[in-house]
């Protein structure tokens, strides 16, 4: 290592180290040095968790940024809410019409959620439904008292609550149930397929999508209408929900696991059934033309 | 070792520079604020009520004529407030009120109803918009979604007044128009502001959620029966 008299001439310096070896105790900073990186990483992702900051190497970092696993953000912090909206318009078509037309060796959480369950479609599917069902109930029932001299028309809002509270309960205690059974009987025997639980929300959110239009269509007064679209609803749903569950109830007990696929299709008829009844006014037992009551 | 003492003080060379001291050092190292001036120009204490009050009244009536006429215009966005929205969700609130009393359960939305849709709404909106990445802030997203319910307020104002004639079909129909125009309105409007600060993959996605609650409230109008 040369050194000059003159201190502004450019000097090749060696390692920091081995400049202050006199001095152990100082700190060194190298610009390559891949501290840098991680620091930065976990800044981004807002409060990160304990073991960041104390992950000396810089290898461990690369190797997991490489492979695609993200670190975790707190549960309290809006990043870690944020990574179930990375979605795009397409996804959310996609997923929608999959959750439509179930294909036998099509697991709809394998083929179209891939690792990547969103909150948004549940979410907003759920509040689609709630307020389609109560806008639909009203107007049903407005079309079949419609004759009636003495019906007086009221937007009977209290519906609206009612609905929220039976969809959402539907769309979120229901998965917990399901996400506690299966992790029950996976410690009970070994099983290949796991499912996590916001996957599992995931499929239900998605699975309510095709009663949308079949609320929509309960407003015409017909009832073969409405029974034929409850069965056709009901059997594409369920369908959808009892392929995406059969691997990971495959390899158990058989009853337990025809127990299991038929509480989910049995909850699922209750939903859609109850719906009906309670919102919609079945045509036919009223009697709403006046020529009716004269004869 | 004299060479290694030279290496670790680089500017050793220099110890025996200093400076003359026939040269004069001296100076002020305080800033100058002018007090008088900043207060004038900040502070709001000293001016009259209803200079407050105008400027704010001002500032509310400009945005009602943004939302009038939607240009992409950033007006509505960089001084926000909540003073529109709390009066147009009062106003509707009231003017919801008063329909098909006899029955209480199966009523109409109750003034806190319609208070909790609007405002819960609008932050649910909000947070949908931030966590698909937008870069419009919380408080702005609110006053746009806020102030983009005027012409539905208008619409009620409307439907109010028709409902004073008669209650026939004909009136339903002029009603539903109205709403129905009003409706367009305020999802138009609204997604001149908000959209452009969303990816445009994603556009729709922020969008939806918009037209669901303007059409929720669209149809408490409606269903407005006396």
């Amino acid at each position: 290592m040369a050194s000059k008299n003159d201190p502004f001439q450019f000097q090749e310096f060696d390692e920091a180290g081995d400049l202050l070896e006199a001095n152990r105790d100082a700190t060194t900073i190298s610009i390559d040095d891949e501290d840098v990186k991680p620091q930065k990483q976990s800044t981004a992702t807002g409060f990160s968790s304990e073991a960041d900051t104390e992950d000396p190497l810089a290898n461990d970092d690369q190797a997991e940024l490489l492979s695609g696993q993200k670190k975790s953000p707190s549960f309290w912090s809006f990043e870690y809410y944020q990574r179930f909206f990375d979605i795009e318009t397409h996804h959310v078509k996609e997923r929608i019409i999959g959750s439509m037309m179930p294909w036998p060796r099509k697991n709809f959480i394998n083929v179209y959620l891939r690792r990547n369950p969103d909150l948004y479609g549940p979410f907003w599917i759920c509040t689609t439904l709630v307020f389609a069902t109560a806008i639909s109930g009203n107007i049903s029932n407005f079309l079949a008292h419609k004759g009636n001299r003495d019906y007086k028309y009221t937007p009977e809002f209290r519906k609206v609550t009612i609905a929220a509270t039976i969809i959402f309960s539907y769309a979120w205690l229901v998965p917990l149930a399901v996400w506690g059974f299966l992790l029950w009987r996976n410690n009970k025997m070994v099983n290949l397929v796991s499912y996590a639980f916001m996957e599992i929300v995931c499929v239900y959110g998605y699975s309510l999508s095709i009663y949308i239009p079949a609320v929509v269509l309960w407003i015409l007064p017909f009832n073969w209408l409405s029974w034929c679209t409850i069965v056709v609803a009901l059997c594409l749903s369920g369908s959808v929900l009892v392929l995406t569950f059969w691997p990971a109830v495959r390899d158990d007990h058989p009853r337990v696991m025809i127990a299991f696929l038929s509480v989910i299709v049995l909850l699922n008829i209750l939903l859609a059934v109850g719906c009906k009844t309670y919102f919609f006014t079945i045509p036919g037992n009223k009697t709403v033309t006046p020529t009716n009551s004269t004869t | 070792m004299a060479a290694s003492e030279e290496a670790s003080r680089p500017f050793a060379g220099l110890s025996d520079v200093s400076i003359s001291e026939d040269i004069p050092v001296e100076g002020d190292i305080s800033v100058p604020v002018g007090p008088s001036r900043r207060d004038d120009e900040f502070s709001t204490l000293d001016e009259p009520v209803k200079d407050t009050i105008m400027r704010d009244l001002r500032a509310v009536g400009n945005k009602f004529i943004h939302v009038l006429y939607p240009k992409r215009s950033s007006a509505l966005l960089r001084d926000w407030d909540l003073w529109g929205p709390l009066l147009l969700c009062v106003t509707l609130a009231l003017l919801l009120q008063g329909g098909a009393a006899d029955h209480e359960d199966q009523g109409g939305p109750q003034f806190a109803e319609v208070f909790v849709i609007v405002w819960f709404g609008s932050i649910i909106i909000t947070l949908n918009s931030k966590l698909l990445g937008g870069t419009i802030s919380f408080f702005q997203s609110l006053c746009v979604l806020g102030y983009c319910i005027m012409p539905l307020t208008v619409a009620m104002v409307v439907c109010r007044i028709v409902l004073l004639v008669s209650s026939g079909v004909i009136i339903f129909a002029v009603r539903l128009v109205v709403v129905m125009a009003s409706f367009g309105w305020s999802t138009f409007a609204s997604t001149a502001f908000l959209a452009d600060s969303q990816p445009p993959n994603r556009k729709a996605l922020v969008v939806y959620p918009v037209f669901l609650f303007y059409f929720v409230i669209a149809w408490m109008v409606l269903t407005y029966s006396p």
